[in-house]
Protein backbone atom coordinates (compact mmCIF):
# COMPACT_ATOMS: atom_id res chain seq x y z
CA UNK A 1 0.00 0.00 0.00
CA UNK A 2 1.37 3.39 -0.93
CA UNK A 3 1.36 6.22 1.57
CA UNK A 4 0.70 9.87 0.79
CA UNK A 5 1.13 12.90 2.95
CA UNK A 6 -1.73 13.57 5.36
CA UNK A 7 -3.40 16.88 4.45
CA UNK A 8 -4.91 18.16 7.70
CA UNK A 9 -7.47 20.41 5.95
CA UNK A 10 -8.62 17.69 3.55
CA UNK A 11 -8.12 14.35 5.30
CA UNK A 12 -9.61 13.26 8.58
CA UNK A 13 -7.95 10.87 11.00
CA UNK A 14 -9.63 7.55 11.59
CA UNK A 15 -11.44 7.65 14.92
CA UNK A 16 -10.60 4.71 17.15
CA UNK A 17 -12.00 6.07 20.39
CA UNK A 18 -15.10 5.35 22.41
CA UNK A 19 -18.73 5.42 21.27
CA UNK A 20 -21.62 6.51 23.46
CA UNK A 21 -25.35 5.71 23.30
CA UNK A 22 -27.31 7.95 20.91
CA UNK A 23 -31.07 7.92 20.25
CA UNK A 24 -31.41 9.77 16.96
CA UNK A 25 -35.22 9.41 16.79
CA UNK A 26 -35.67 10.72 20.34
CA UNK A 27 -33.35 13.64 19.57
CA UNK A 28 -35.37 14.56 16.47
CA UNK A 29 -38.70 14.27 18.28
CA UNK A 30 -37.53 16.46 21.17
CA UNK A 31 -36.14 19.04 18.72
CA UNK A 32 -39.46 19.27 16.85
CA UNK A 33 -41.40 19.59 20.11
CA UNK A 34 -39.09 22.29 21.51
CA UNK A 35 -39.08 24.31 18.27
CA UNK A 36 -42.88 24.01 18.00
CA UNK A 37 -43.39 25.27 21.56
CA UNK A 38 -40.86 28.09 21.07
CA UNK A 39 -42.49 29.11 17.79
CA UNK A 40 -45.98 29.05 19.28
CA UNK A 41 -44.79 31.18 22.22
CA UNK A 42 -42.96 33.73 20.04
CA UNK A 43 -46.00 34.01 17.77
CA UNK A 44 -48.25 34.54 20.78
CA UNK A 45 -46.03 37.20 22.37
CA UNK A 46 -44.70 39.06 19.32
CA UNK A 47 -47.29 38.25 16.59
CA UNK A 48 -46.24 39.38 13.07
CA UNK A 49 -46.46 42.61 11.06
CA UNK A 50 -49.14 43.13 8.42
CA UNK A 51 -49.23 46.69 7.07
CA UNK A 52 -51.95 47.05 4.46
CA UNK A 53 -50.84 47.15 0.85
CA UNK A 54 -50.76 50.54 -0.84
CA UNK A 55 -53.22 50.88 -3.71
CA UNK A 56 -53.34 53.55 -6.37
CA UNK A 57 -56.67 54.53 -4.83
CA UNK A 58 -55.18 55.09 -1.34
CA UNK A 59 -52.15 56.86 -2.83
CA UNK A 60 -54.16 59.27 -5.02
CA UNK A 61 -56.56 60.06 -2.19
CA UNK A 62 -53.74 60.62 0.32
CA UNK A 63 -51.52 62.68 -2.00
CA UNK A 64 -53.31 63.65 -5.22
CA UNK A 65 -50.53 66.04 -6.25
CA UNK A 66 -47.84 63.37 -6.06
CA UNK A 67 -50.09 60.99 -7.96
CA UNK A 68 -50.89 63.51 -10.72
CA UNK A 69 -47.23 64.50 -11.05
CA UNK A 70 -46.23 60.84 -11.33
CA UNK A 71 -48.98 60.12 -13.85
CA UNK A 72 -47.79 63.14 -15.85
CA UNK A 73 -44.24 61.77 -15.80
CA UNK A 74 -45.53 58.39 -17.00
CA UNK A 75 -47.41 60.11 -19.82
CA UNK A 76 -44.44 62.27 -20.76
CA UNK A 77 -42.03 59.35 -20.54
CA UNK A 78 -39.83 61.03 -17.93
CA UNK A 79 -40.46 58.71 -14.96
CA UNK A 80 -37.91 56.28 -13.54
CA UNK A 81 -39.73 53.28 -15.03
CA UNK A 82 -40.06 54.99 -18.42
CA UNK A 83 -36.26 55.35 -18.47
CA UNK A 84 -35.42 52.07 -16.72
CA UNK A 85 -34.07 50.04 -19.61
CA UNK A 86 -34.13 46.24 -19.73
CA UNK A 87 -36.14 44.20 -19.03
CA UNK A 88 -38.93 46.82 -19.34
CA UNK A 89 -37.86 49.01 -22.26
CA UNK A 90 -34.87 50.25 -24.26
CA UNK A 91 -34.78 53.76 -22.82
CA UNK A 92 -32.21 53.46 -20.05
CA UNK A 93 -28.53 52.79 -19.60
CA UNK A 94 -28.02 49.19 -18.55
CA UNK A 95 -25.99 48.43 -15.45
CA UNK A 96 -22.62 47.01 -16.34
CA UNK A 97 -19.06 46.27 -15.22
CA UNK A 98 -16.67 46.70 -18.08
CA UNK A 99 -18.07 44.77 -21.02
CA UNK A 100 -20.28 42.66 -18.72
CA UNK A 101 -23.90 43.76 -19.00
CA UNK A 102 -26.25 40.75 -18.76
CA UNK A 103 -29.24 43.10 -18.33
CA UNK A 104 -28.56 44.46 -21.82
CA UNK A 105 -27.80 41.03 -23.28
CA UNK A 106 -31.15 39.64 -22.13
CA UNK A 107 -33.02 42.68 -23.45
CA UNK A 108 -36.67 43.66 -23.14
CA UNK A 109 -38.84 40.72 -22.03
CA UNK A 110 -41.46 42.44 -19.82
CA UNK A 111 -42.39 45.31 -22.10
CA UNK A 112 -43.60 48.45 -20.32
CA UNK A 113 -44.57 51.56 -22.27
CA UNK A 114 -45.57 53.92 -19.45
CA UNK A 115 -47.40 56.37 -21.73
CA UNK A 116 -49.59 53.69 -23.21
CA UNK A 117 -49.80 51.16 -20.36
CA UNK A 118 -50.21 53.55 -17.41
CA UNK A 119 -52.24 56.40 -18.93
CA UNK A 120 -53.60 56.14 -22.47
CA UNK A 121 -54.87 52.53 -22.38
CA UNK A 122 -56.64 52.79 -18.99
CA UNK A 123 -58.28 56.09 -20.03
CA UNK A 124 -59.30 54.64 -23.39
CA UNK A 125 -61.11 51.82 -21.58
CA UNK A 126 -63.30 54.32 -19.72
CA UNK A 127 -66.93 54.86 -20.79
CA UNK A 128 -67.10 57.54 -23.50
CA UNK A 129 -67.08 61.10 -22.12
CA UNK A 130 -66.86 63.95 -24.64
CA UNK A 131 -64.00 65.87 -22.98
CA UNK A 132 -61.95 62.73 -22.37
CA UNK A 133 -62.59 61.37 -25.86
CA UNK A 134 -61.55 64.67 -27.40
CA UNK A 135 -58.37 64.82 -25.30
CA UNK A 136 -57.46 61.23 -26.20
CA UNK A 137 -58.10 61.92 -29.89
CA UNK A 138 -55.96 65.04 -29.70
CA UNK A 139 -53.11 63.11 -28.05
CA UNK A 140 -53.32 60.09 -30.34
CA UNK A 141 -53.48 62.13 -33.54
CA UNK A 142 -50.60 64.45 -32.61
CA UNK A 143 -47.13 63.97 -34.02
CA UNK A 144 -44.41 62.89 -31.61
CA UNK A 145 -42.85 66.36 -31.96
CA UNK A 146 -46.09 67.98 -30.80
CA UNK A 147 -46.41 65.49 -27.94
CA UNK A 148 -42.86 66.35 -26.89
CA UNK A 149 -43.72 70.06 -26.89
CA UNK A 150 -46.72 69.36 -24.62
CA UNK A 151 -44.55 67.12 -22.42
CA UNK A 152 -41.93 69.83 -22.04
CA UNK A 153 -44.56 72.41 -21.09
CA UNK A 154 -45.97 69.99 -18.52
CA UNK A 155 -42.53 69.23 -17.08
CA UNK A 156 -41.89 72.97 -16.63
CA UNK A 157 -45.22 73.53 -14.87
CA UNK A 158 -45.19 70.25 -12.92
CA UNK A 159 -43.60 71.59 -9.68
CA UNK A 160 -46.48 74.07 -9.37
CA UNK A 161 -49.23 71.50 -9.98
CA UNK A 162 -52.03 71.77 -7.41
CA UNK A 163 -55.14 69.82 -6.51
CA UNK A 164 -58.31 71.41 -5.14
CA UNK A 165 -62.05 70.75 -5.35
CA UNK A 166 -61.35 67.41 -7.00
CA UNK A 167 -59.48 69.05 -9.89
CA UNK A 168 -55.83 68.89 -10.90
CA UNK A 169 -54.60 72.36 -11.89
CA UNK A 170 -51.51 72.70 -14.04
CA UNK A 171 -50.42 76.34 -14.51
CA UNK A 172 -49.73 76.22 -18.23
CA UNK A 173 -51.76 76.56 -21.41
CA UNK A 174 -49.08 74.97 -23.58
CA UNK A 175 -49.50 71.36 -22.44
CA UNK A 176 -52.20 70.47 -24.97
CA UNK A 177 -54.58 67.75 -23.72
CA UNK A 178 -52.32 66.73 -20.80
CA UNK A 179 -54.28 68.63 -18.08
CA UNK A 180 -57.54 67.00 -19.19
CA UNK A 181 -55.96 63.55 -19.39
CA UNK A 182 -54.42 63.90 -15.92
CA UNK A 183 -57.69 65.06 -14.43
CA UNK A 184 -59.50 61.99 -15.73
CA UNK A 185 -56.56 59.77 -14.72
CA UNK A 186 -56.69 61.22 -11.19
CA UNK A 187 -60.47 60.75 -10.96
CA UNK A 188 -60.05 57.20 -12.16
CA UNK A 189 -57.31 56.58 -9.61
CA UNK A 190 -59.27 58.07 -6.69
CA UNK A 191 -62.26 55.85 -7.49
CA UNK A 192 -60.15 52.67 -7.55
CA UNK A 193 -60.79 52.06 -11.24
CA UNK A 194 -57.13 52.54 -12.20
CA UNK A 195 -56.03 49.75 -9.86
CA UNK A 196 -58.38 47.38 -11.63
CA UNK A 197 -57.47 48.64 -15.10
CA UNK A 198 -53.74 48.08 -14.52
CA UNK A 199 -54.17 44.64 -12.99
CA UNK A 200 -56.61 43.31 -15.56
CA UNK A 201 -54.74 44.42 -18.67
CA UNK A 202 -53.62 40.83 -19.17
CA UNK A 203 -57.11 39.35 -18.95
CA UNK A 204 -59.80 38.27 -16.50
CA UNK A 205 -57.62 36.01 -14.37
CA UNK A 206 -54.36 37.52 -13.25
CA UNK A 207 -51.79 37.25 -10.50
CA UNK A 208 -49.29 39.62 -12.07
CA UNK A 209 -48.95 43.01 -10.37
CA UNK A 210 -45.94 44.24 -12.31
CA UNK A 211 -47.65 47.30 -13.81
CA UNK A 212 -49.39 48.74 -10.73
CA UNK A 213 -46.30 48.09 -8.58
CA UNK A 214 -44.03 49.87 -11.04
CA UNK A 215 -46.47 52.79 -11.24
CA UNK A 216 -46.73 53.07 -7.45
CA UNK A 217 -42.95 52.81 -7.04
CA UNK A 218 -42.46 55.85 -9.29
CA UNK A 219 -44.25 58.17 -6.83
CA UNK A 220 -42.69 59.73 -3.73
CA UNK A 221 -45.65 58.70 -1.52
CA UNK A 222 -44.64 55.02 -1.53
CA UNK A 223 -40.98 55.75 -0.72
CA UNK A 224 -42.10 58.14 2.04
CA UNK A 225 -44.05 55.36 3.74
CA UNK A 226 -41.03 53.05 3.45
CA UNK A 227 -38.76 55.72 4.92
CA UNK A 228 -41.02 56.00 7.97
CA UNK A 229 -40.76 52.22 8.36
CA UNK A 230 -36.91 52.34 8.07
CA UNK A 231 -37.01 50.28 4.88
CA UNK A 232 -35.07 52.37 2.37
CA UNK A 233 -31.75 51.33 0.91
CA UNK A 234 -29.70 53.65 3.13
CA UNK A 235 -31.51 52.18 6.15
CA UNK A 236 -30.32 48.62 5.38
CA UNK A 237 -33.34 48.30 3.13
CA UNK A 238 -35.05 45.06 2.42
CA UNK A 239 -33.46 42.99 5.18
CA UNK A 240 -35.75 44.99 7.50
CA UNK A 241 -39.44 44.55 8.01
CA UNK A 242 -42.22 46.93 8.98
CA UNK A 243 -42.33 47.56 12.72
CA UNK A 244 -39.68 46.21 15.07
CA UNK A 245 -39.48 42.71 13.58
CA UNK A 246 -36.18 41.03 12.74
CA UNK A 247 -36.92 40.64 9.00
CA UNK A 248 -34.47 38.89 6.69
CA UNK A 249 -31.43 39.38 8.94
CA UNK A 250 -29.60 36.71 6.95
CA UNK A 251 -29.35 39.20 4.07
CA UNK A 252 -27.08 41.46 6.15
CA UNK A 253 -24.01 40.98 3.97
CA UNK A 254 -25.98 41.62 0.74
CA UNK A 255 -27.47 44.78 2.24
CA UNK A 256 -24.13 45.85 3.74
CA UNK A 257 -22.56 46.48 0.33
CA UNK A 258 -25.26 49.04 -0.48
CA UNK A 259 -24.02 51.15 2.46
CA UNK A 260 -20.39 51.50 1.28
CA UNK A 261 -18.52 53.09 -1.60
CA UNK A 262 -18.28 52.33 -4.52
CA UNK A 263 -21.48 50.26 -4.38
CA UNK A 264 -23.50 53.07 -2.80
CA UNK A 265 -22.50 55.67 -5.39
CA UNK A 266 -22.10 53.71 -8.64
CA UNK A 267 -24.83 53.85 -11.30
CA UNK A 268 -24.23 50.10 -11.63
CA UNK A 269 -24.31 49.55 -7.85
CA UNK A 270 -26.86 46.71 -8.03
CA UNK A 271 -24.79 44.79 -10.54
CA UNK A 272 -21.60 45.31 -8.50
CA UNK A 273 -23.32 44.09 -5.33
CA UNK A 274 -24.71 41.01 -7.09
CA UNK A 275 -21.35 40.31 -8.71
CA UNK A 276 -19.60 40.54 -5.36
CA UNK A 277 -22.17 38.31 -3.69
CA UNK A 278 -21.96 35.73 -6.47
CA UNK A 279 -18.19 35.52 -6.05
CA UNK A 280 -18.46 35.26 -2.25
CA UNK A 281 -21.20 32.63 -2.58
CA UNK A 282 -19.09 30.57 -4.98
CA UNK A 283 -16.19 30.77 -2.50
CA UNK A 284 -18.45 29.57 0.31
CA UNK A 285 -19.80 26.62 -1.69
CA UNK A 286 -16.37 25.59 -2.98
CA UNK A 287 -14.53 26.25 0.30
CA UNK A 288 -13.39 22.62 0.75
CA UNK A 289 -11.50 22.81 -2.55
CA UNK A 290 -9.73 26.15 -2.07
CA UNK A 291 -6.23 25.93 -0.53
CA UNK A 292 -5.63 28.63 2.03
CA UNK A 293 -9.28 29.33 2.74
CA UNK A 294 -9.90 25.77 3.86
CA UNK A 295 -7.02 26.12 6.35
CA UNK A 296 -8.65 29.00 8.21
CA UNK A 297 -10.61 26.85 10.72
CA UNK A 298 -7.47 24.88 11.68
CA UNK A 299 -5.57 28.11 12.24
CA UNK A 300 -8.40 29.83 14.14
CA UNK A 301 -8.51 26.88 16.57
CA UNK A 302 -12.14 27.46 17.54
CA UNK A 303 -12.46 23.69 17.13
CA UNK A 304 -10.50 23.28 20.38
CA UNK A 305 -13.46 24.83 22.22
CA UNK A 306 -15.96 22.64 20.40
CA UNK A 307 -14.00 19.46 21.07
CA UNK A 308 -12.53 20.54 24.43
CA UNK A 309 -13.71 17.36 26.19
CA UNK A 310 -12.07 15.22 23.53
CA UNK A 311 -8.75 17.06 23.84
CA UNK A 312 -8.95 17.09 27.66
CA UNK A 313 -9.34 13.30 27.63
CA UNK A 314 -6.28 12.77 25.40
CA UNK B 1 -32.92 -17.09 -12.59
CA UNK B 2 -30.99 -15.64 -9.67
CA UNK B 3 -28.63 -13.94 -12.15
CA UNK B 4 -31.62 -12.31 -13.82
CA UNK B 5 -32.85 -11.05 -10.49
CA UNK B 6 -29.41 -9.76 -9.55
CA UNK B 7 -29.31 -7.79 -12.83
CA UNK B 8 -32.61 -6.02 -12.17
CA UNK B 9 -32.37 -2.27 -11.68
CA UNK B 10 -34.32 -2.71 -8.47
CA UNK B 11 -31.86 -5.28 -7.10
CA UNK B 12 -28.84 -3.24 -8.07
CA UNK B 13 -30.19 -0.07 -6.50
CA UNK B 14 -31.19 -1.92 -3.32
CA UNK B 15 -27.75 -3.47 -2.97
CA UNK B 16 -26.06 -0.17 -3.62
CA UNK B 17 -28.20 1.66 -1.08
CA UNK B 18 -27.83 -1.00 1.60
CA UNK B 19 -24.06 -1.20 1.03
CA UNK B 20 -23.60 2.54 1.36
CA UNK B 21 -26.18 3.18 4.02
CA UNK B 22 -26.92 0.08 6.10
CA UNK B 23 -29.70 0.44 8.70
CA UNK B 24 -27.27 0.91 11.58
CA UNK B 25 -25.75 3.90 9.81
CA UNK B 26 -29.10 5.36 8.78
CA UNK B 27 -30.52 5.08 12.28
CA UNK B 28 -27.53 4.71 14.59
CA UNK B 29 -27.86 3.93 18.31
CA UNK B 30 -24.34 5.07 19.22
CA UNK B 31 -22.13 7.97 18.20
CA UNK B 32 -18.46 8.87 18.68
CA UNK B 33 -17.70 10.29 22.12
CA UNK B 34 -16.28 13.50 20.60
CA UNK B 35 -19.79 14.53 19.51
CA UNK B 36 -20.27 16.31 22.81
CA UNK B 37 -20.96 19.99 22.28
CA UNK B 38 -24.03 22.21 22.11
CA UNK B 39 -22.99 23.17 18.59
CA UNK B 40 -24.25 19.78 17.36
CA UNK B 41 -27.78 20.70 18.43
CA UNK B 42 -28.16 23.29 15.68
CA UNK B 43 -28.26 20.82 12.79
CA UNK B 44 -31.28 18.97 14.15
CA UNK B 45 -32.80 22.27 15.29
CA UNK B 46 -32.63 23.51 11.70
CA UNK B 47 -34.48 20.41 10.50
CA UNK B 48 -37.05 20.69 13.27
CA UNK B 49 -37.66 24.34 12.36
CA UNK B 50 -38.00 23.35 8.70
CA UNK B 51 -40.72 20.88 9.72
CA UNK B 52 -42.62 23.63 11.58
CA UNK B 53 -42.13 26.05 8.65
CA UNK B 54 -43.63 23.51 6.24
CA UNK B 55 -46.48 22.56 8.58
CA UNK B 56 -47.52 26.18 9.20
CA UNK B 57 -47.10 26.96 5.49
CA UNK B 58 -49.43 24.08 4.63
CA UNK B 59 -52.08 25.45 7.01
CA UNK B 60 -51.70 28.92 5.44
CA UNK B 61 -52.15 27.33 2.00
CA UNK B 62 -55.50 25.79 2.93
CA UNK B 63 -57.59 28.87 2.20
CA UNK B 64 -55.42 30.71 -0.34
CA UNK B 65 -52.78 33.41 -0.08
CA UNK B 66 -54.82 36.18 1.58
CA UNK B 67 -57.18 34.76 4.19
CA UNK B 68 -54.70 35.32 7.02
CA UNK B 69 -55.11 39.12 6.71
CA UNK B 70 -58.69 38.97 8.00
CA UNK B 71 -58.59 35.99 10.35
CA UNK B 72 -57.24 35.96 13.90
CA UNK B 73 -56.36 32.30 13.55
CA UNK B 74 -54.78 32.95 10.15
CA UNK B 75 -52.71 35.80 11.53
CA UNK B 76 -51.49 33.59 14.37
CA UNK B 77 -50.50 30.82 11.95
CA UNK B 78 -48.71 33.44 9.85
CA UNK B 79 -46.87 34.58 12.99
CA UNK B 80 -45.83 30.98 13.67
CA UNK B 81 -44.66 30.72 10.06
CA UNK B 82 -42.58 33.88 10.49
CA UNK B 83 -40.99 32.89 13.80
CA UNK B 84 -40.24 29.33 12.70
CA UNK B 85 -38.45 30.84 9.68
CA UNK B 86 -36.43 33.08 12.02
CA UNK B 87 -35.50 30.07 14.19
CA UNK B 88 -34.70 28.06 11.05
CA UNK B 89 -32.23 30.63 9.75
CA UNK B 90 -30.71 31.32 13.17
CA UNK B 91 -30.07 27.61 13.71
CA UNK B 92 -28.84 27.12 10.15
CA UNK B 93 -26.32 29.97 10.36
CA UNK B 94 -24.97 28.76 13.71
CA UNK B 95 -24.79 25.23 12.25
CA UNK B 96 -22.89 26.56 9.24
CA UNK B 97 -20.35 28.48 11.35
CA UNK B 98 -19.97 25.46 13.62
CA UNK B 99 -19.23 23.17 10.68
CA UNK B 100 -16.84 25.74 9.26
CA UNK B 101 -14.96 25.86 12.57
CA UNK B 102 -14.67 22.06 12.51
CA UNK B 103 -13.60 22.04 8.82
CA UNK B 104 -16.38 19.48 8.50
CA UNK B 105 -15.55 18.81 4.85
CA UNK B 106 -12.49 16.71 5.83
CA UNK B 107 -12.33 12.99 5.22
CA UNK B 108 -14.33 12.83 1.99
CA UNK B 109 -17.13 15.06 3.28
CA UNK B 110 -16.72 17.90 0.79
CA UNK B 111 -20.07 17.19 -0.92
CA UNK B 112 -21.76 17.25 2.48
CA UNK B 113 -20.49 20.82 2.84
CA UNK B 114 -21.52 21.70 -0.73
CA UNK B 115 -25.08 20.37 -0.34
CA UNK B 116 -25.39 22.22 2.98
CA UNK B 117 -24.23 25.49 1.42
CA UNK B 118 -26.59 25.09 -1.55
CA UNK B 119 -29.44 24.31 0.87
CA UNK B 120 -28.64 27.59 2.62
CA UNK B 121 -28.96 29.43 -0.72
CA UNK B 122 -32.21 27.67 -1.63
CA UNK B 123 -33.56 28.58 1.80
CA UNK B 124 -32.65 32.24 1.33
CA UNK B 125 -34.53 32.23 -1.96
CA UNK B 126 -37.48 30.45 -0.32
CA UNK B 127 -37.53 33.05 2.46
CA UNK B 128 -37.31 35.91 -0.02
CA UNK B 129 -40.17 34.62 -2.20
CA UNK B 130 -42.21 34.27 0.98
CA UNK B 131 -41.58 37.88 1.92
CA UNK B 132 -42.71 39.11 -1.52
CA UNK B 133 -45.80 36.86 -1.44
CA UNK B 134 -47.32 38.32 1.74
CA UNK B 135 -49.71 40.57 -0.25
CA UNK B 136 -49.12 43.53 2.05
CA UNK B 137 -46.93 46.66 2.18
CA UNK B 138 -43.85 44.66 3.11
CA UNK B 139 -44.15 42.51 0.02
CA UNK B 140 -44.76 45.53 -2.21
CA UNK B 141 -41.70 47.38 -0.92
CA UNK B 142 -39.34 44.40 -0.85
CA UNK B 143 -40.37 43.39 -4.38
CA UNK B 144 -39.92 46.86 -5.86
CA UNK B 145 -36.51 47.20 -4.19
CA UNK B 146 -35.29 43.71 -5.04
CA UNK B 147 -36.20 43.99 -8.71
CA UNK B 148 -33.26 46.31 -9.40
CA UNK B 149 -30.67 43.85 -8.14
CA UNK B 150 -32.16 40.87 -9.97
CA UNK B 151 -32.75 42.90 -13.14
CA UNK B 152 -29.09 43.99 -13.16
CA UNK B 153 -28.06 40.34 -13.56
CA UNK B 154 -30.48 39.77 -16.42
CA UNK B 155 -32.38 37.33 -14.21
CA UNK B 156 -35.29 39.70 -13.63
CA UNK B 157 -36.50 39.08 -17.17
CA UNK B 158 -37.26 35.48 -16.20
CA UNK B 159 -37.69 35.70 -12.41
CA UNK B 160 -40.08 38.65 -12.07
CA UNK B 161 -40.34 39.53 -8.38
CA UNK B 162 -43.32 41.82 -9.13
CA UNK B 163 -45.33 38.86 -10.43
CA UNK B 164 -47.15 37.54 -7.37
CA UNK B 165 -48.27 34.35 -9.10
CA UNK B 166 -44.74 33.41 -10.10
CA UNK B 167 -43.27 34.23 -6.67
CA UNK B 168 -46.00 32.33 -4.82
CA UNK B 169 -45.51 29.23 -6.97
CA UNK B 170 -41.78 29.28 -6.35
CA UNK B 171 -42.40 29.81 -2.64
CA UNK B 172 -44.91 27.04 -2.06
CA UNK B 173 -43.87 24.45 -4.67
CA UNK B 174 -40.44 24.67 -6.29
CA UNK B 175 -38.26 25.99 -3.47
CA UNK B 176 -39.74 23.83 -0.67
CA UNK B 177 -39.12 20.78 -2.87
CA UNK B 178 -35.55 21.96 -3.46
CA UNK B 179 -34.98 22.66 0.24
CA UNK B 180 -36.39 19.29 1.35
CA UNK B 181 -34.54 17.26 -1.31
CA UNK B 182 -31.25 19.06 -0.61
CA UNK B 183 -31.72 18.63 3.15
CA UNK B 184 -32.43 14.94 2.60
CA UNK B 185 -29.28 14.55 0.50
CA UNK B 186 -27.26 16.43 3.10
CA UNK B 187 -28.49 14.24 5.95
CA UNK B 188 -27.91 11.03 3.98
CA UNK B 189 -24.32 12.14 3.32
CA UNK B 190 -23.83 12.86 7.02
CA UNK B 191 -25.15 9.40 7.87
CA UNK B 192 -22.94 7.69 5.26
CA UNK B 193 -19.69 9.40 6.27
CA UNK B 194 -20.48 10.06 9.93
CA UNK B 195 -19.63 13.19 11.90
CA UNK B 196 -16.18 14.59 11.13
CA UNK B 197 -13.56 13.63 13.76
CA UNK B 198 -11.48 16.24 15.61
CA UNK B 199 -8.20 17.52 14.17
CA UNK B 200 -5.17 15.53 15.21
CA UNK B 201 -2.17 17.74 14.60
CA UNK B 202 0.33 14.89 14.95
CA UNK B 203 -1.05 12.94 11.98
CA UNK B 204 1.40 13.01 9.06
CA UNK B 205 0.29 10.44 6.50
CA UNK B 206 -2.80 8.64 5.28
CA UNK B 207 -3.37 5.39 3.40
CA UNK B 208 -3.81 6.05 -0.33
Amino acid sequence: MTKKAFRPDVDAPEYKGAYVPYDIIKEGAIAVLVVFILTAALALVFSSPDEKAVTIKTWSNADAVDFAQTAGDELAGTSAVANYGAPYNNNGTSQHWGFLSPEKWVGVRIKIDTTKDFVIDPLSAQPAQPALTAALNEWNSASSATQTTWDNAFNKAEPNLTFSNGQVRIPTKAAGPIPVLLNYETQMARSGALDQALVTQSGFYTTNYTKPLLFISDGTYFAGLADKQHLTGSQWGMMNETGQYPGQAWLWLYTFWYQVHPYSTSASGDFLVWGTMMILTALMILLPFIPGLRSIPRRLKIYRIIWREHYAAE
Amino acid sequence: MSTDIERQWTSRIRHSVVDKLPPDKLLPDTQPAYVASWIYVFGVTTMAALAVVIATGCILALDGPQWWHSSTLGHYINSMHLWSVEIFFFAMVVHLWGKFSMAAWRGGRSMTWVTGAVTFLASILAGFTGYVSQTNFDSQWIATQAKDGINSTGGGAFFNVLNLGQMLMWHIVLLPIAAVVLTGLHVVMVRIRGVVPPFEDTKTEVAA
